[in-house]
Formats: C-alpha cells, sequence, structure tokens
C-alpha cells in the first residue's frame, strides 16, 4: 500500500477538508479523482515494476557482484551499496533468510527500504501559517515542484496558500511561479528581478498572517552549494523568515534531479548546514535514471525523502514509499 | 581525492619494490581502488569495466614493472588513457560558407540549455557574429521570458513567438527571419525533456529536419549520475548530435558523465560551462577533465590563468623573497592584486589539487570584501612599515586604522595573519607542502588572503 498525502503531511490542529475524501472515487470532485488515480496508477505501473528476476536465479558469488553491479547503476553510489550488500550477503550465509531467490529478493526490498526509511517523518505543515522553504541546486526542479505542492495543498486540502517568489535571480523566474500560483489558485508575493529575497519571504509570511492564510511556500534561486556568498544568502533568507515568524520555516525540502550522481551527497550536506534540510523531494523520476542517490543521503546523513516528481502534470508528485522505491530501483 | 587515490594505490603497492615486480594480483588490487575512484565520480559502470579492462593489460606491461614509483606510474597511465578516451583534441563549431549557421541545442529538464544558449551566443558574439537565438521552449512556464532576458544580455536577437505556436514552426520560421535580416548564427534553444518521451523526442527529430543545424549540442549537466548513458544513447538517435556541452562544471561535482557520454556515443565534449555569469563559458579540456575525474585539481587551468597574469620576473623575484625571508607587506599587497586579476578566488581555490575538499570548509570560503579591506589597510602604511610588518605597534596600529576606514583590530588581524602566512610559506618554499586542513587553520577564517595560490 503506497504512502497517502494524510500520512506523509502533519495539518496540525487543522480538519482535513472534505475534499480530501478516501472514498473510492464517489462523490462531485470524481473527475478530479479519476484523473489523479489514472495518473497515478501510471506512474505507478512505471514505478512498481518488480526487481529484475534474473538477479537471483542463484545465489552464489557472482549474486553479489550483481546486485553490487545493479546498485551502482541505480546511483546509490559504493559506500551504501557496499553496506546493503554485506548485510544482505550476512543473513544469507547465516541462514536467517533462505539461499532462495524469492525470499532472498523479498529480504532485499525489505533492507533498501529500511535504509530509505531513516529519519523518515511528516511534512510539518502544522504552523499558523505554515512555512515551507524550498531549495536546491539550479534546474532540480524547485519551482514546478512548489507548484504541485500548492495545487495539491489547495484542490485536494482545501488550505489556501500564498508563494513567495524569493528566487529573484533568475530572469522570469518570478513569471514561472505566477504561472504555477494561477493554476494552483494560490496567491503569489513577489518582488523585481535582482530584489531583496529575504524581504519577499517576510513579506509573504506577514501576507498570509494578515489574510489567515493556512501555508506559505517559499521558492528560492537555485545555487549551486559550492557558490559560498549564495549558501550564506540562503542562511540570510530562513533567519529572515525566523525573525518574521519565530519557529519558522516550519519545513525545509531540496529538490534533488533523479538523475543526480554522487554529488547528490554533496548537495544534501552543504544545504542542509545552510538551511537545515528536513527533507528531499525526488523529481524528475519519470525518466530511466533510478534516483539511488536519496538511498545514500538517507543513510549517510538520516536526510529522508519524502515527496517524488514523476511527471510534468500537476498531479504528478506524490508522497515517497519506501517499499515502492525499493522495488523500482532494481527494475530492469 | 588525487591526492587519496595516488595514496591508496602507493599504499596498495607499497612492497611491490621489495619484491622487485607487479604480480597480477598487484594489478587487480590497483584496479580495485581505480574502480572506485571513478564510480565516486560517477563514471558508467559499464564504462568503468571495460576502461579497467584496458588498464591493466597496459599496466601488466614492462613499464610499469621497472618503474621506480608504481602507484604514481599507474596513475599516469590512468590519466594518459583518460585523456585519451575523453577525446584527444576536441573539435571546433562547423560553420556554414553562406547563410546562417544553425545551431541546435537539446537536452533534459534543467540541465542549463537556455542559459548555455545565451553563453554560446555571447561566446560568437565576441568573435564578431551577428547571433539570433530561437525560443523553441513553448512548455516551461516563462521560458520564453528567460530566453528573451538573457538574449537580450548576451547581445542576441531573439525570434520568439510566444508560447501557443508550435516549436517545429517557430524553428523554421526563425531561420527564414535569421536569413532575411542576414545573421550569422541562429541557435535554436529547445524544450528540456525526458528522452523516454517519445513525442517530444519525435519533435526533436522534426526541428532537426527542418533546420538542418550545422551543429546539433546536447547540453550535459556535469552532476548527472549513472544514467549519462541512457540519455546520450537517446538524444544520438533522435538528434544525432555532434558535440556535448558540459554544465554546472563551476559545481565540485567530478563528472565522470563526461567521460560516460563521450564513451558511448563517441562525440567530444566541445564547451565547458563554469558559472553563473555569461562569460563562464569555455572550450573544454580533455586532459583537465581527466584531472578532475580522477580529482587531481584543475592544475593546468590554474597554470594557464596564472602565464596571463603573472609577470614572470616578478614571480621569479618573489619566489628568492620567500627564500631569504624578506617576503614584505608590499610584496604581499602586489600579490595579492596579481592573484585577484586572475578571478574570484574561491574559483580559483577549487582548482588547486587537495584543495577541492576544502571548498566546504567555512574557512575556505574568501570574502571578496575582505580582501579590499586588507588593501585599503596596507595602503594606509607607510613604506617603511610595508617593510618592517612588526614595527607597526599601537599608535601606528591607530593611525592605520583611522586611515583605512578599519579598526584596530583588523589591523591587528592582518598583521597577525601575514606573520603565520609568512610561516607557511616558508615551509612551502622549503619543499614541505603543509597538509590542507592545517593550512587552512593556519590561515584563519574570513578571507585571508592567498596569495600563494599560483605556487605548487
Amino acid at each position: 500500500m503506497a504512502t497517502s498525502w494524510q500520512e506523509i503531511l502533519d495539518l496540525g490542529e487543522r480538519s482535513p477538508a472534505p475534499v480530501a475524501a478516501e472514498s473510492e472515487g464517489e462523490g462531485e470532485s470524481r473527475g478530479v479523482f479519476r484523473r489523479l488515480r489514472e495518473s497515478l496508477s501510471k506512474s505507478r505501473q512505471a514505478l512498481v515494476e518488480e526487481i529484475s528476476a534474473s538477479l537471483f536465479d542463484r545465489i552464489d558469488e557472482e549474486t553479489w557482484e550483481r546486485l553490487e553491479e545493479a546498485l551502482i547503476l541505480a546511483d546509490v553510489g559504493a559506500p551504501t551499496t557496499a553496506e546493503i550488500v554485506e548485510w544482505l550477503e550476512r543473513e544469507v550465509e547465516s541462514g536467517a533468510v533462505p539461499a532462495d531467490g524469492e525470499a532472498v529478493r523479498e529480504r532485499l526490498i525489505e533492507i533498501i527500504a529500511e535504509v530509505a526509511s531513516a529519519g523518515r517523518a511528516p511534512i510539518d505543515l502544522s504552523g499558523e501559517p505554515a512555512v515551507l522553504l524550498m531549495v536546491g541546486v539550479n534546474g532540480t526542479g524547485k519551482t514546478t515542484t512548489i507548484g504541485k505542492v500548492a495545487w495539491h495543498l489547495s484542490k485536494e486540502f482545501g488550505l489556501t496558500v500564498v508563494l513567495a517568489a524569493a528566487d529573484t535571480y533568475r530572469a522570469a523566474a518570478a513569471e514561472q511561479l505566477a504561472e504555477w500560483a494561477e493554476r494552483s489558485g494560490a496567491e503569489l508575493v513577489r518582488t523585481e528581478e535582482g530584489g531583496d529575497p529575504g524581504a519577499v519571504a517576510f513579506d509573504a509570511i506577514a501576507a498570509a498572517r494578515a489574510r489567515g492564510a493556512d501555508v506559505v511556500i517559499v521558492d528560492t534561486a537555485g545555487r549551486l552549494h559550492t557558490q559560498g556568498n549564495l549558501m550564506d544568502e540562503l542562511a540570510k533568507v530562513r533567519r529572515v523568515i525566523g525573525k518574521q515568524m519565530p519557529d519558522a520555516p516550519h519545513e525545509t525540502l531540496i529538490s534533488i534531479d533523479a538523475t543526480t550522481g554522487q554529488n547528490g551527497l554533496r548537495q544534501a550536506k552543504v544545504f542542509s548546514e545552510a538551511a537545515e534540510v528536513d527533507g528531499v523531494v525526488l523529481t524528475k523520476l519519470d525518466g530511466t535514471a533510478k534516483g539511488g542517490i536519496v538511498l545514500a543521503i538517507a543513510n549517510e546523513l538520516g536526510i529522508p525523502v519524502k515527496l517524488i516528481g514523476t511527471g510534468e502534470s500537476l498531479e504528478d508528485l506524490r508522497p515517497f514509499d519506501p517499499q515502492d522505491f525499493a522495488r523500482a530501483l532494481l527494475a530492469e | 581525492m588525487f591526492e587519496q587515490l595516488s595514496d591508496r594505490l602507493q599504499a596498495t603497492l607499497s612492497d611491490v619494490r621489495s619484491r622487485g615486480k607487479l604480480s597480477e594480483g598487484d594489478v587487480d588490487a590497483a584496479m580495485r581502488e581505480i574502480r572506485l575512484a571513478l564510480l565516486e565520480a560517477d563514471v558508467n559502470f559499464k564504462v568503468v569495466k571495460s576502461f579497467t579492462a584496458t588498464l591493466k593489460e597496459r599496466c601488466l606491461g614492462s613499464d610499469v614493472l621497472e618503474s621506480l614509483d608504481p602507484g604514481q606510474q599507474v596513475v599516469k597511465i590512468v590519466d594518459e588513457e583518460l585523456t585519451g578516451l575523453m577525446g584527444g583534441t576536441g573539435r571546433e563549431l562547423a560553420f556554414a560558407s553562406s547563410g546562417p549557421t544553425v545551431i541546435l541545442m537539446a537536452g533534459l529538464q534543467g540541465s542549463g540549455k537556455t542559459t548555455a544558449c545565451a553563453k554560446l551566443a555571447r561566446q560568437l558574439r565576441e568573435s564578431g557574429k551577428d547571433v539570433a537565438l530561437a525560443a523553441c521552449d513553448v512548455y516551461r512556464p516563462a521560458a520564453v521570458d528567460q530566453l528573451v532576458t538573457v538574449g537580450k544580455r548576451a547581445g542576441a536577437h531573439v525570434y520568439e513567438q510566444g508560447t501557443e505556436a508550435d516549436p517545429v514552426e517557430i524553428a523554421a520560421w526563425a531561420l527564414d527571419r535569421a536569413r532575411e535580416e542576414g545573421r550569422d548564427v541562429l541557435i535554436v534553444d529547445t524544450a528540456g525533456r525526458l528522452h523516454v518521451d517519445a513525442e517530444l523526442m519525435d519533435e526533436l527529430a522534426k526541428i532537426r529536419k527542418r533546420t538542418k543545424p550545422h551543429d546539433v549540442l546536447l547540453v550535459v549537466d556535469a552532476m548527472t549520475g549513472q544514467d549519462a548513458v541512457g540519455v546520450a544513447e537517446s538524444f544520438a538517435e533522435a538528434a544525432e548530435f555532434d558535440g556535448v556541452v558540459m554544465t554546472k562544471l563551476d559545481g565540485d561535482a567530478r563528472g565522470g558523465a563526461a567521460l560516460s557520454v563521450k564513451a558511448v556515443t563517441g562525440k567530444p565534449i566541445l564547451f565547458a560551462s563554469t558559472g553563473e555569469k555569461l562569460e563562464a563559458f569555455e572550450r573544454f579540456h580533455p586532459d583537465r577533465m581527466s584531472s578532475r575525474i580522477l580529482g587531481m585539481g584543475d592544475v593546468l587551468s590554474l597554470i594557464e590563468k596564472a602565464e596571463q597574469q603573472v609577470d614572470e620576473r616578478q614571480a621569479e623575484d618573489l619566489q628568492k623573497k620567500l627564500e631569504s625571508d624578506r617576503f614584505t607587506l608590499e610584496d604581499f599587497l602586489q600579490q595579492m592584486r596579481q592573484v585577484r586579476k586572475m578571478g574570484p578566488l574561491s574559483g580559483l581555490i577549487g582548482m588547486l589539487p587537495g584543495m577541492g575538499a576544502m571548498k566546504g570548509l567555512k574557512g575556505a570560503e574568501v570574502d571578496e570584501g575582505e580582501l579590499d579591506r586588507v588593501e585599503a589597510i596596507i595602503l594606509s602604511m607607510t613604506p617603511m612599515e610595508r617593510a618592517n610588518p612588526s614595527i607597526v605597534k599601537g599608535s601606528r596600529r591607530k593611525r592605520i586604522a583611522n586611515g583605512s576606514g578599519t579598526k584596530v583590530q583588523q589591523v591587528s588581524q592582518l598583521l597577525k595573519q601575514f606573520d603565520q602566512m609568512r610561516k607557511v610559506m616558508r615551509q612551502m618554499v622549503s619543499g614541505k607542502m603543509p597538509d590542507p586542513q592545517q593550512l587552512a587553520q593556519q590561515l584563519g577564517s574570513g578571507g585571508s588572503p592567498r596569495p600563494k595560490m599560483r605556487r605548487r
């Protein structure tokens, strides 16, 4: 059973809105939900392909080499790959897991899911308003993710959302966010190109408070984690947010592109140092890349994946499910 | 990392000299280290496999057996093989003999196509070409606006029809216009697309057919992992690209994708995009990329930059001064100015071997404003004070602080850092390269200048 939006969101005192009723497609919002389900089943189909059957045809020395190869090809990285393979091998050798293809495969899925579950927690939207800060490297899909999150929160949970266009650097970034705001019915707070990103975030929270909005989502400029001055700026945006609202931001998410290799680990680490990242949004999983680097991120840094992006349309953002991920990671 | 790989290889092969020759076991052990280093750099697993197989054969040859330092020797072979594999001398853009030269840019979402278009446009403008850009990304919200803005900055004409028109038609229309208006180059920006998206890949193939580009360039993010192979193969099929632009090379990704793409498609990497600014776009150097993948630091780029900027004789003078311990604040000021001419210091630090890992350290960050302050402080000193920093005590410090608009503490701090730096430099001159981490500590945090960087 896949993780649901209800499970991945902590809405605090707010009662779940009626539109979020999970009854099997009954009621007026049927059209929307049917589309949603279809989209989910499409991406689920892609994701829930099983670990390649041939991997465990025989259980011998070569099995572990093949498994290692498969994990490396999924971008899991050498250290975490070695840990997983050793773990499984040890259990098989000790007899804890029978040396039978099916049993070993199931155990592997459990192990990967367990590694992927490190630090797992819902997205904290309990604040009033809840402030969500989105960070990440250029081109990883921050703005698109924000658009989709806003859409889900407003269309499915009936929450009012304010978007803060704090990417004042990239040409036309605010226009891009404005378009998402319109699609999701969110309000947009922006400034001119080259304006102060902290001020935008500050004003957006003030606006949300004044109007009693539920959630503020702050978009930030993409930046390479090696650009010290830009990372300092990010830390400053965070501080400015804290000045407007003491315990905010309540949730900070980093977007990681599924095609990213071992550098993803550095990204998560350095962004975390500057902005206390709570979770990962793994984007662009609809390609052939498996996004295995998030396994290393969870394993080595304890930062869990919370959402995954599986396509271009609004519905193509889903809660992360460790089991599904584990199965898809080694699918052919 | 080079130090690491090199050290690890030397450790692995340490007892070889006592035994006098490399056994197959030694080579296998070395290959394991190399394999790990390459995987760490995101070179595709299959590419690594065939690469280490070739390497093993060469290493089992006699040149290694006779070498004095097997670890170093193996690293050298790896470097040579990598450079060779990555494309030797590279290739120039193909220009049309008459009419506009058409360059088609393609790639995944977020790989940096639009920015690369503007950077390429700017570079071609610099060489005197009249450049136009065609805005064919009608899917991503505001992508057209972005191209219009950055295109203007690059001094190029931007042909756009908003987001309602068909990309294939926009491209064809833009080409007609470029012809009519007599442009030298038309760069076609396309939407980012997944290589498994059949419809969009088909659209790309159509744009290609209609515009008959002289060059099709695939834009690849340097941070791409194992999937670079699949992506490159798919784009090779749909767009028959001629060359590659590697982007985001200013980050700390080791960029193994470059090797993977070259290995599976045989297409050369033409350009490297290395920063936020439009000027941060240069020709790709396979040898430097090899060093980077192996983590050796971009020594060659650094040397080249230094050569452009640093007067040879001054450098010799400096060397002598360092050796004789007569290095003064005046020399320091000049050194600092030389180094700053090379560009932002944080960029230079990354080029130094062994410094890559340090970039994440807070202490290694360089604040350019701090450097301005340092200049102001030194400029407020008398020539005698610059030559003999030790005479700068209480009242002199106060005067200097007043003169430079700084605080006495800042003057004192500079003097202290200068003193520590002289110690470090003495160590370096005496041939003992300090450990980078220790170096960072010695030099303190918050923008202590690093004139030593041009030395290695």
